[in-house]
């Protein structure tokens, strides 16, 4: 078994554009279901509108790599609009079922030969980079930081994600220890209390739905930013990885999400070079390609165990979570 | 407060008859213009309700012709189990919409406006099955209720400069209330952690933060200890002092007898009598509609407050 490799390819994806993704879709999660207990089980849909308007935007319509994140942006928004409007009146188990489904929808949407045209139906975008790349600050050839070596442009592109996490981490801080994250967390707790106090519930919920939109939106652009968006990546199960990373860290805190994050792509890594070596080592009664799959089942119930035993994640706070019932 | 509260030692056993404000502000009198009956026109009414009805499958839980809220006075709401307060509550304050009727608030109509534009205009109620914020501290949960937060608008909420002088001024009135409901030394606990009848006091305390006109409380004192009722009893007073109007649900007619300045007595959805309570109690409606056959009997037995002796069941 080369440990080498595997611990490498686990340090490397801590550093991945896909979990620096997740960081954010984690960090919308947050705001929905820790904050607002908003339960969105919809998170791959925002991240696919994210992912496909910015790559659309850029090869259709030949926008620049800022433009089309506008574009990313404005689809979570609008997105989270229509998703609210017929289901933040209902109950917190209704939106999730409705979210699921919507997210499905838009999923089918982009895979389907109807909009060929602009979606490229099941075999996706790619070749969208030239833009981003071109604004690449950092001087050509390859850094070498610690156990991360990349090329300039990989660099660039974990770096700009980086930024996004910093800036979307000061932002949900600061809003959550202000009056109006007070709001949000009192409509999590009991809706028709705060409404009882005059405050407008439906507007605070769709303020929290279109926010945690927005940054899983920019979640799924990070995500495809060095790589190709295929619409086989959003599916539900997508949306239930972010869930994992989210209760890893902690619902309802700032920077569970982002550990959560690194966490679990640290374990997916870790996982998916030790169980085939197992194998292949003969350790498991399976073949390598079988053992690489048990990373999903053991993972699934990581989180099973997770919630029952320390819903709070790793960094919420136990004395809260004892009144969770 | 006054100086004369009671000690703690009395909350065993206290006989109702003792459970009086220790406050007095002046008994309203004079409030309707014609002698008591259903649906008498007030002199100064702060809520007007006309035709309000509510129905579930085949039971008329609401079906209200007219009543009218005098302004600056205590009205209590009694009846029976299921008379239909708590429904005639929800509709009032936007949590229900009735099938048919018209209200006004201050003359302005509040039918088909939302509970929380309701809750805006000054008219703030409680629940009868209390609603706490869990996972919000008591101090948390009383800030919450302050009306008017710059902070509470997302724009303004990530510039701490703009809100944080009223967040200490929000602060300091939270706090001068929390002492006065007897929880400041609970402030930072988060309220899950609260006994029932302190869940109560929150709730009234908070409904107050709001700065209301008129408070709408659904059985405030149920659940409460009688040392504390005591206090709740000086509170109700209190506030109509500060000249606010105030409608509440109560079973226990000794309290009612204390401190309302007028009574509203609701049967299967109707309002069957009303008037102020020393001639309400006296109502021969009443007496069908809430004591049924137990006429001999003490109201307070028959809520299963107090046992045959008059003595207060914990
Ligand atoms: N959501 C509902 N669905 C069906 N029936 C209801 C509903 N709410 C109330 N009712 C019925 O309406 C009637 C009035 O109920 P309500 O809660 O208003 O009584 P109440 O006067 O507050 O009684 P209590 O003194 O026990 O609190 C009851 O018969 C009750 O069963
Ligand atoms: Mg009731």
């Amino acid at each position: 078994m080369d440990w080498g490799q595997i611990l490498n390819n686990t340090l490397s994806f801590m550093l991945s554009t896909e979990t620096i993704g997740f960081m954010l879709a984690a960090l919308g999660l947050a705001i929905h279901f820790g904050y607002a207990g908003l339960l969105n089980f919809g998170m791959a849909g925002f991240m696919a509108i994210g992912a496909y308007g910015y790559a659309i935007s850029i090869l259709s319509f030949g926008f620049p790599w800022w433009a089309a994140m506008g574009v990313s942006i404005a689809g979570a928004v609008v997105f989270a609009v229509l998703l609210g409007i017929p289901t933040l009146r209902l109950r917190a188990d209704y939106l999730a079922i409705v979210t699921i489904a919507a997210a499905e929808i838009v999923r089918l949407l982009f895979q389907t030969q109807l909009f060929d045209e602009w979606t490229n139906s099941a075999d996706g975008l790619g070749g969208y980079h030239a833009s981003f790349r071109d604004a690449n600050p950092l001087p050509a050839g390859s850094f070498t930081l610690g156990p991360w070596s990349y090329t300039s442009d990989q660099w660039w592109a974990r770096l700009f994600g980086l930024v996004l996490v910093a800036v979307a981490v000061l932002l949900v801080w600061l809003i959550m220890r202000s009056p109006w994250g007070r709001v949000l967390k009192g409509i999590r707790e009991d809706e028709d209390a705060v409404r009882s106090l005059g405050k407008n519930v439906f507007a605070y919920k769709m303020q929290a739905l279109v926010l945690g939109g927005v940054l899983g939106s920019l979640g799924g652009v990070v995500i495809a930013l060095p790589s190709a968006v295929i619409p086989q990546y959003y599916l539900p199960s997508l949306t239930f990885f972010v869930w994992t990373a989210l209760l890893l860290g902690g619902a309802a805190t700032i920077f569970g999400p982002v550990l959560g994050a690194v966490i679990y792509w640290a374990l997916m890594a870790f996982l998916s070079g030790v169980l085939p070596a197992m194998a292949g080592e003969g350790w498991l009664p399976m073949t390598e390609t079988q053992a690489g799959y048990l990373r999903y089942v053991l993972v699934g119930l990581a989180l099973m165990l997770l919630v029952a035993f320390r819903p709070q994640g790793l960094l919420g706070n136990k004395k809260e979570m004892t009144f969770v019932k | 407060m006054s100086s004369n509260q009671p000690s703690h030692d009395d909350d065993h056993l206290v006989a109702t008859e003792d459970l009086a404000p220790t406050v007095h502000g002046e008994k309203a009198v004079d409030l309707a213009t014609g002698p008591a009956r259903p649906g008498v026109p007030k002199k100064d009414p702060i809520l007007v309700a006309d035709h309000i009805t509510r129905s579930f499958g085949g039971v008329h839980a609401v079906d209200v012709d007219h009543v009218e809220i005098p302004r600056h006075a205590i009205t209590a709401l009694i009846g029976p189990n299921g008379a239909g307060k708590t429904t005639l509550f929800n509709l009032l304050s936007g949590f229900d919409r009735p099938d048919t009727g018209e209200w006004e608030f201050n003359g302005r109509s509040l039918a088909g406006i939302p509970a929380w534009k309701a809750a805006r205009r000054g008219q703030v109620r409680t629940f009868q099955l209390t609603k706490v914020l869990n996972r919000l501290t008591v101090l948390d949960s009383m800030k919450l209720g302050a009306s008017k937060q710059k902070g509470e608008s997302l724009l303004f909420s990530v510039l701490p400069f703009t809100w944080r002088a009223q967040e200490k001024q929000i602060e300091e009135r939270a706090l001068v209330l929390l002492e006065k409901f007897r929880l400041l030394d609970k402030k930072d606990d988060y309220a899950a952690a609260l006994s029932g009848g302190q869940r109560k006091l929150l709730e009234m305390a908070r409904a107050l933060m709001t700065d209301p006109e008129f408070v709408l409380l659904d059985e405030p004192m149920a659940g409460v200890n009688p040392a504390l009722v005591q206090s709740l009893l000086d509170h109700v007073v209190n506030l109509k002092r500060e000249g606010m109007t105030v409608l509440f649900v109560e079973h226990d007619m000794h309290m009612v007898r204390h401190i309302a300045d007028w009574v509203v007595v609701m049967a299967e959805g109707r309002v069957v009598a009303e008037g102020p309570p020393q001639e309400v109690m006296k109502d021969e409606a009443v007496v069908d509609a809430y004591l049924g056959s137990h006429l001999d009997q003490d109201i307070g037995v028959i809520t299963g407050r107090y046992d045959e002796e008059g003595n207060r069941i914990p």
